[in-house]
């Protein structure tokens, strides 16, 4: 009898963890994306359907689906780069050599990354109110026309991107500034002997030798996008008019509002999918 | 015992079951109060885990999904041992009505009416309200053109209105005992071209809830004369608009399509319900019994606004002195459930959805009546197969 190889015991607890709580899940839910499980199985499984493709025909056909992304991509093509840019502008700042408490700051900026998202909309919310929001009286003030920010269609996607930017820059920031640590200083010595200035430093060593970075931050960030739930969630409702559903927000409503547990499990396979392929297509562009 | 209630009910639900407690000694209630955002969730969840609550409120709509998952206890027999049948309004008792067996005991009703300012009403040639379409028709153009701004103000994202409508106009909705949608019905149509022309002539904004800044002072201000909304508005308007006279604003039932006034609304609310899995269901009748008599109505009303079920309740004082609360009375008569089946909610949400499409002007009435019927087709697919089947 050949001997086990003494790690897979070391690794075995960690891997039955996986195996219980996230394979056979998933599994699970490749399953029942292929019946009709709704309230009726939920009542009686006698009344499950095995129905083969159908929710996946269901989806394509449904226009709240193609709503649903439309929604999605909006915020991640508009969403995702922007929170990159001010992550990596706020890290720039941040890592200065002339910026003082550089620790106070990073902390600072990374503070609503760990505020509860809940605490943060209610706050928000009081931001966008169109008649007494601090946004609008801002805007008032520069002589601009108030914005009803979550109650017109045109713009709520807008006002929920700008959130979002403003709740999750924090992270991204920290792995830039990491990134901008780990470049040796005799980089920008040398540069500057041979007479760069800063902007010349800034394109020539900075951001090629932060590729890696971008590429780390750019894959996360896009994973987090298309993932868009929570902040339409205590935000909108994917309201109005359905200009802030986002696909996991679809999937939740079908889900747990109206308990079509197959239909929703099939939404949860095509996003994964279409998550998988962006990061593909994003991984082989930024090398 | 194990009492879920939801939103305001909830939050006066400890108070009630303290009275309970000290009426009977060793039964110890645990209150939860759960936002009525998330109940629907919750009971569901808690369905699956098989963790139901011995005595939950429930929203009338829902009803007929818990008994399809079984989850409820048949109260009619239990029910009649009260002895107060004959006290409840026939609507209110007959939306808790599955199948011929009782669900829920009705705890409070909520139904749709029109409220409407007096003086704004008075200025243009209506000291009362009108009691027909064509009459409402006529006083919001004679609003619109006294230059006031909007004459009525109706949330396109709402299902109840251009329901009541189609009620009024004697569809059905649902045909074939809820098998298809019944949306291109002719009576249909025309309660919804009806509904549309309110929008296309300028008598209503196509606005939704959450467009409109602030319901209760724009009411206030006179930025609209009309509205259709529920019980829970009288409190607010007393309690928002401290400067608007009493006399300036009234309620009134529903106009009606034909001479029946008043006509036709929608019963909604919420009932007591017992969880079939209880074991606990001797404390759990005795709790609903105590909840759902004409006093323990009457204090709901006092402490929430929620309107009373029974008769015996409505003839109290605190009632009939109230001018706003008699139209509510009135309308009592004649109220009429929507389709009792589990698939109601989400048939109501695409109401909702291509009603707001049609008055957006995104498509046309023959169009979103299309898509609707389709759409609730395709929802009504499982029950259909199960009722073939017999399951």
């Amino acid at each position: 009898m050949k001997r086990c190889n003494p790690a897979f015991w070391f690794v075995a607890p960690a891997l039955a963890l996986i195996l219980v709580f996230f394979v056979l899940p998933v599994a699970a839910a490749l399953a029942l994306s292929f019946t009709d499980f709704d309230l009726y199985a939920l009542g009686d499984p006698a009344r499950l359907r095995f129905i083969g493709f159908g929710n996946y025909r269901r989806l394509l056909a449904d226009a709240e689906f193609w709503t649903a992304l439309k929604n999605t991509l909006y915020f991640v093509i508009v969403g995702g780069p922007l929170s990159v840019l001010v992550s990596l502008a706020a890290a720039l700042l941040v890592n200065h050599r002339l910026t003082p408490l550089k620790g106070l700051f990073r902390s600072l900026l990374f503070l609503p990354v760990v505020t509860t998202l809940v605490a943060v909309a209610v706050v928000w919310r009081y931001v966008y109110q169109p008649r007494y929001g601090m946004l609008n009286h801002l805007l008032e003030a520069l002589g601009i026309d108030s914005i009803d920010w979550l109650g017109d269609p045109d713009w709520a996607m807008p006002a929920i991107i700008l959130m979002a930017v403003w709740k999750n820059f924090g992270f991204n920031m920290i792995v830039f500034v990491a990134g901008l640590q780990s470049i040796p200083e005799s980089l920008y010595e040398a540069a500057a002997i041979d007479g760069a200035g800063p902007r010349q430093q800034l394109l020539y060593i900075t951001l090629p030798l932060l590729a890696p970075t971008f590429l780390f931050v750019g894959v996360v960030t896009l994973i987090g996008h298309f993932q868009l739930f929570a902040e339409p969630y205590v935000m909108t409702q994917g309201g109005p008019a359905n200009s802030t559903l986002s696909i996991a927000l679809l999937m939740y409503q079908q889900g747990f509002r109206w308990w079509n547990l197959g239909y929703a499990s099939a939404i949860a396979f095509v996003l994964f999918s279409i998550v998988l392929a962006a990061t593909v297509l994003q991984a082989r562009l930024e090398k | 015992m194990e009492f879920w209630a939801f939103g305001g009910e909830g939050q006066i639900a400890r108070e009630l079951a303290v009275e309970f407690e000290q009426e009977n000694p060793g039964v110890r209630v645990r209150v939860q109060q759960i936002p009525w955002s998330a109940a629907h969730e919750k009971l569901l969840t808690a369905y699956a885990g098989d963790n139901l609550p011995d005595v939950f409120q429930l929203g009338n709509t829902w009803i007929a999904e818990f008994t399809a998952l079984r989850a409820l206890e048949d109260m009619t027999a239990g029910f009649e041992a009260f002895g107060r049948s004959g006290d409840f309004f026939p609507a209110t008792l007959d939306a808790a009505v599955i199948d011929g067996k009782l669900r829920a005991v009705p705890w409070y009703v909520d139904t749709r009416l029109l409220f409407y300012r007096r003086d704004l009403l008075a200025q243009v040639g209506y000291p009362e309200p009108p009691r027909s379409w064509d009459g409402w028709v006529e006083a919001l153009r004679r609003l619109r053109e006294s230059g006031r701004g909007a004459a009525a103000f109706l949330p396109v994202n709402e299902w109840q209105v251009p329901a009541i409508l189609a009620l009024q106009r004697g569809a059905g909705l649902l045909k074939d005992d809820g098998r298809y949608g019944d949306f291109l019905h002719p009576d249909c149509k025309a309660a919804f071209e009806f509904y549309l022309r309110l929008f296309r002539e300028n008598l209503a904004p196509a606005a939704s809830a959450g467009q409109i800044a602030n319901f209760y002072l724009e009411f206030g201000r006179g930025a609209f004369a009309v509205s259709v909304t529920g019980p829970w508005s009288p409190g607010e308007f007393r309690r928002r608009l401290p400067g608007l006279p009493p006399r300036a604003w009234g309620t009134a039932p529903m106009p009606s399509f034909d001479d029946s006034y008043p006509g036709l609304s929608l019963a909604g609310g919420a009932s007591l319900a017992i969880a079939a899995g209880s074991r606990r269901k001797d404390a759990a009748w005795k709790l609903v019994e105590f909840l759902t008599a004409p006093q323990q109505q009457l204090r709901l009303y006092r402490l929430t606004g929620d309107l009373p079920p029974g008769k015996t309740a409505w003839n109290d004082p605190a009632l009939t002195e109230d001018g706003k609360a008699q139209a509510f009375r009135r309308q009592m008569e004649r109220l009429t459930a929507p389709p009792k089946i589990p698939e109601w909610e989400r048939i109501a949400s695409r109401i909702a959805a291509c009603a707001e499409k049609a008055v957006r002007g995104e498509q046309t009435a023959t169009a979103a009546l299309e898509t609707l019927n389709r759409e609730v087709d395709e929802i009504l697919e499982k029950r259909r197969w199960l009722l073939e089947h017999g399951r």
